[in-house]
């Protein structure tokens, strides 16, 4: 363990990550963002799910700084008396929660499509790439949308309130899964005809112990530069699902559901309850997106 | 030539036919139709005439060859929510989202191209330094944060250009088009802006990395050793070469526009066919959203056919063993 | 392009008769979703009907009755009211107005797939008496008769045969007819262009019979564009930058700052509408509570807690930003019948709301799902949650279910709901309409209980409402004030407040507010 350690930072990566000042920033975001999410059930100076602790009397109230702010609520509260600040926490927490799960997803099902497709070739192979040139051209907001829309009309409203939170996932990692196994597969066709996987298949080792223990290991470096580009992305799919209002729940508001609700009072002067989650959204979306850039040429020697 | 056209089209085929099936699954089975249509107070037999009217006790397959039937005529029935054939209400919607998309491609366009070939050009300079934050900021909003922005600086604050709808517009046969007045000219340019931002840091960020890729070339480094001037190699060979990369993309791009389209218009209550789908989806509108799946299928698989083409003609090396190898 | 020609020669044959076109251009957030005027008892709908038809009885800036094409009305005898027709009317197309279409339009408004029936129960039938005179034979004396029939619209009846649209259009059977978007009335606005969701446009009728009152004498308005815009801040950045005149439906956390706007100008009113929340009183066990076996609503005590339990002068305070009547009762004082005394509330006492739950049989409170709809009433859904928070503070978890207006309706209406908000607007301006029906137990008669989806049924209640239908004079009035004081003691409701409706508009544009939140551009002016 120490030795990884050790080479982590005698790495080029490591090299390359402190002589850039913007991923450094970016990466300083990003874990603001993320620890301020993950651990928001404790850090939050409220708990905005608790019905029971809002009043109506602390509604509207500006952040702390301006003349008529609470100190209680740095980033002031919202139309029920909800604290923004922790508001945006608990809504981050879910915009990260969907956004990661549905990356996870497409990247499990796009790696193990694309290492089969890639390895094993001929029929299966066609029938996989054919799907994802199909899948390709269809925008993923779109699939997202449609995925959704039928769930929503193929289930009662009750049902579908339980588990919306799941059909978001699955209908933003749906939508990613191709280009994950695209690039799995390029590498895969790469790898497949190196000598160490000809040897090992010599030797008869079985095939499915030569995807995973042999290709994989050496195809992960693109579909890592792939999940966190696609990290962004998912994030934003959510949010625009929830400014539609056709995301996750109004009961566990996202930073897009903070977004819609807050649209509605931002020209009557009540901008706080829209700006902070739109900020705290794309201070989370573009650190991340640098950060994906940074590994990308980072692992591209090319660029460099 | 003609054998490639035929085979991709019967490719395409399988394709419409599950969307289809989807389709007709959501618009026979979701919401039990016949419970709608009959409200509260109704007898066993009043239901079981209307289920024969409708044909629901037909097989599945007739039922659904009778949709797709339908649907080739462009019958989908009436919507729930406005009481109008679904076929009409998409028809008036169409010129709406069609113009918006073009104009949003057209701008996305003239503006990507030249942006990405300087910063291909001149990696370094702070001009291009300064278009690729910008790109990446461009990348990072989302597009209804940018939608809302510009609705507050433009039409709020300076008032200079309208926040909502289409303007006038004149009807060309049954064509209405918002180009021909000022009004709609007007009403046009923040919803382009707003939809056309996203395609304009892609295809900028795109001929920006085929430029660089293309100038490491040995070819482009000869034709620099013969003593051709930059302008003649950046423009005469470079640039050509990285044209095909982005017809592609900007190609598929005008469906991810389409359906970016259901945001824009959103925000600036736009009247095409993605605010309609997504007030179908708010009122479970059934057989507006089977059609709008249908139609966008329909025009997606044709936009890739299209694609699939100009490729074919473009780039010789395809004739050969296309589908074989990695990308 | 002969259209066009055809538009400008008829702009500069009004030019000579008019001095100028006037134009106004305004907004809310729905659009009508049929242009019949007998289908859909709706004030999307009608906020575009009433300008293009006209009932035999008008209503007046305050609500009272006026001649429309009727000019003269007398209950004859007890059953039987006699309508003297305007002479020389004629129909946007060209049809004459005659007796036969207005006993066509009674008719027509009487059929199942009407939903205008509350205005027509009592009657019988409408025939022709003379050649301008129509009589109408109610089942029972009816003496609030004008008060409804000023809510019914006469269409042409030789031009509805020709396009096959003798009843009203089914909006649930989905289907379309000529009139879902064709009109042809006798009103002081023709409809010109009609693009459902998009816009509306509707010509100034110069023929129009009503001009020469005082009333509309002003009114200058040439032509309407109604273009629905249903996003609160694009509307609102329409107004601000000129782009629409008038919007009807201004949210509320907008007018302050609409207020302090340059060349905008507010107009507050109250409307004939009250909100509050209904809940199933009937069912043994609620559909949707964790409570099994019995139903937590029908004890007393338990209704009277979660009433105990809002904090109504916060909601009017934040929710509504004052832009409310707080109320103890179902309708507001416009409409015959109030009784002051009666307007009372059960205080905000959230110790008295735990004790009472406690006394129940439910110390730690329950679950329940509220029903609300979130684009129907003014901050509806934000109403919704502020009660949930309420009620989390004595007990009860409530778990809220918005929806839009398309579901919420259907969903209530199946009485597939446990508790919901629910808004009432009186158009007859009587309180039999609304005791009618929300009260009425659901017995099959005409208009008895059809929006009492909690099946509320109460012996004495029904008497009384039974004796508001029969009888008049001090009879019907005791029997109102009774029925109000079981409504006060006995919760079939949780009352909330009326609702407040500010119109905001550019400052050169002039229009009557009116409490039935309906906007008549007869007597609008644009400078």
């Amino acid at each position: 363990m120490d030795q990884a350690i050790r080479r982590f930072f005698d790495s080029d990566l490591w090299f390359s990550f402190t002589r850039s000042p913007v991923t450094i920033v970016s990466a300083i975001v990003a874990a603001i963002c993320i620890l301020g999410a993950v651990f928001a059930p404790w850090i939050a100076p409220h708990n905005p799910f608790d019905l029971a602790s809002l009043n109506l009397i602390d509604a509207f109230k500006p952040p702390a700084w301006t003349e008529e702010g609470a100190r209680e609520y740095v980033l002031g509260t919202d139309d029920q008396g909800r604290d923004v600040l922790s508001a945006i926490m608990y809504g981050a927490r879910v915009s990260l929660l969907v956004g990661i799960s549905a990356t996870v997803f497409a990247t499990l099902l796009g790696v193990s499509l694309g290492l089969l497709a890639g390895y094993l070739g001929g029929a299966i192979d066609s029938l996989l790439m054919r799907i994802c040139d199909i899948q390709l051209t269809f925008p993923s907001i779109l699939v997202a949308l449609l995925v959704d829309g039928v769930v929503r009309a193929a289930l009662p409203r009750e049902v579908h309130a339980d588990i919306a939170l799941f059909v978001v996932i699955f209908a933003i990692g749906i939508s990613e899964w191709p280009k994950f196994a695209r690039t799995v597969r390029g590498s895969t066709l790469v790898e497949r005809n190196k000598e160490y996987v000809q040897a090992a298949r010599v030797i008869g080792v079985p095939k499915a112990r030569i995807m995973v223990s042999h290709v994989l290991p050496n195809v992960i470096g693109p579909v890592l530069v792939v999940a966190t580009l696609n990290l962004g992305l998912a994030i934003l799919s959510e949010a625009t699902l929830s400014f539609l209002g056709v995301g996750v729940p109004p009961t566990q508001p996202s930073l897009g559901t903070l977004i819609r609700i807050g649209n509605d009072f931002l020209f009557s002067g009540e901008w706080w309850i829209t700006i902070f989650p739109g900020v705290a959204l794309i201070a989370m979306v573009l650190s991340v997106n640098l950060l994906g850039d940074w590994l990308r040429d980072a692992l591209n020697p090319k660029l460099r | 030539m003609f054998a490639f056209i035929v085979s991709r089209i019967f490719q395409a085929l399988p394709v419409l036919l599950a969307v289809a099936l989807i389709s007709f699954a959501m618009f026979a089975y979701v919401g039990d139709p016949v419970a709608i249509m009959l409200g509260q107070d109704y007898t066993q037999a009043q239901r079981d005439a209307l289920v024969a009217e409708l044909g629901l006790d037909r097989p599945f397959w007739v039922q659904f060859a009778t949709f797709i039937g339908n649907a080739a005529q462009g019958e989908f029935g009436l919507s729930y929510r406005l009481s109008r054939p679904v076929a009409d209400l998409i028809a008036e919607r169409a010129p709406a989202t069609l113009e918006l998309a073009f104009t949003a491609a057209a701008l996305a366009l003239i503006v990507g191209v030249p942006m990405g070939v300087y910063t291909g050009l001149y990696r370094n300079s702070w001009p291009s330094r300064f278009f690729l934050t910008f790109s990446l900021i461009g990348v990072s909003l989302p597009t209804f944060l940018i939608g809302i922005l510009l609705i507050l600086v433009f039409a709020v604050w300076l008032g200079w250009l309208p926040s909502f709808g289409r303007g006038d517009t004149v009807a060309l046969g049954g064509w209405t088009t918002g180009f021909l007045t000022l009004t709609g000219l007007k009403a046009l340019v923040l919803p382009a802006i707003t939809l056309g931002l996203f395609q304009l840091t892609l295809i900028m960020r795109l001929v920006r990395a085929e430029m660089l890729e293309v100038l490491r070339t040995d070819y482009i480094k000869f034709a620099r050793a013969r003593g051709l001037p930059n302008r003649a190699v950046h423009f005469g060979h470079a640039l050509k070469n990285t044209l095909v990369p982005v017809i592609t993309i900007v190609g598929l791009q005008l469906g991810a526009i389409i359906a970016f389209a259901i945001v824009t218009e959103t925000v600036f209550q736009w009247p095409g066919m993605g605010l309609l789908f997504i007030q179908s989806v708010g009122a479970a509108d059934i057989p507006v959203m089977s059609a709008y799946l249908l139609l966008i299928s329909l025009v997606f698989v044709t936009i890739n056919l299209i694609v699939d083409l100009l490729y074919y003609a473009v780039d010789p090396r395809l004739r050969i063993g296309r589908g074989k190898g990695g990308h | 392009m002969r259209k066009l020609l055809m538009a400008a020669a008829l702009g500069l044959a009004l030019g000579g008769a008019m001095a100028e076109a006037r134009t106004v251009r305004w907004s809310a957030s729905g659009d009508p979703n049929t242009m019949d005027p007998h289908s859909q008892n709706l004030g999307t709908v009608t906020m575009v009907l009433q300008q293009i038809y006209d009932p035999l009885i008008q209503r007046t800036q305050d609500l009272g009755l006026a001649p429309g094409l009727a000019t003269r009305w007398e209950q004859v005898e007890p059953n039987r009211w006699r309508f003297w027709l305007r002479q020389g009317v004629k129909f946007h197309e060209g049809q004459d107005f005659t007796a036969e279409d207005v006993v066509f339009s009674i008719t027509r408004a009487q059929a199942p797939t009407s939903n205008y029936g509350i205005f027509v129960d009592t009657i019988d039938r409408a025939v022709q008496a003379e050649p301008f005179v129509v009589d109408i034979v109610t089942r029972v004396p009816d003496p609030i008769l004008p008060n409804k029939i000023a809510s019914v619209f006469i269409m042409s009846r030789a031009w509805s045969e020709q396009h096959n649209a003798t009843r009203p259009q089914n909006t649930r059977a989905r289907e379309e007819m000529h009139t879902t978007r064709a009109t042809n009335g006798t009103g002081a606005f023709r409809l010109q262009t009609r693009e459902p969701d998009v816009r509306t446009i509707l010509a100034r009728n110069n023929d129009w019979w009503g001009w020469q009152e005082p009333a509309s004498r002003e009114g200058n308005i040439t032509e309407i564009i109604y273009r629905p815009i249903s996003s609160d801040a694009t509307r609102i950045a329409a107004l601000l930058s000129g782009e629409i005149d008038f919007v009807l439906d201004p949210p509320l956390q907008d007018l302050n700052r609409l207020r302090a706007a340059q060349g905008i100008r507010v107009l507050e009113g109250p409307e004939v509408r009250t909100i509050f929340l209904a809940m199933d009183v009937h069912r043994e066990e609620l559909l949707y509570s964790d409570v099994r076996g019995r139903n937590p609503l029908r004890d007393l005590r338990v209704r009277q807690a979660l009433y105990h339990a809002i904090d109504i002068q916060a909601i009017h305070r934040t929710t509504m930003r004052g832009q409310s009547v707080v109320t103890g009762t179902f309708f507001p004082p416009q409409v015959n019948g109030y009784v002051r005394e009666e307007d009372v509330r059960l205080p905000y006492d959230q110790a008295r709301a735990r004790a009472l739950l406690a006394e129940a049989g439910f110390p730690n409170g329950f679950g329940i799902t509220l029903d609300c709809p979130n684009n129907r009433y003014i901050n509806d859904e934000q109403i919704c949650q502020a009660i949930v928070a309420m009620w989390a503070r004595v007990g009860v978890r409530a778990q809220l279910n918005a929806m839009p207006l398309n579901l919420f309706f259907p969903k209530i209406q199946r009485d597939d709901t446990s508790i919901y908000l629910l808004g009432w607007g009186v158009p007859t301006l009587d309180a039999l309409y609304s005791f009618q029906s929300l009260l009425r137990s659901r017995d099959g008669g005409q208009g008895n209980g059809i929006w009492n989806y909690g099946r509320y049924s109460n012996t004495r209640m029904d008497q009384l409402i039974d004796i508001m239908v029969n009888q008049s004079g001090e009879a019907r009035t005791n029997a109102i004030r009774e029925a109000l004081r079981i409504y006060r003691e006995d919760v079939p409701h949780i009352p909330l407040h009326h609702q407040m409706i500010p119109w905001a508009m550019r400052a050169n544009f002039q229009i009557p507010h009116m409490a039935n939140n309906q906007p008549y551009f007869r007597w609008a002016r644009m400078n």
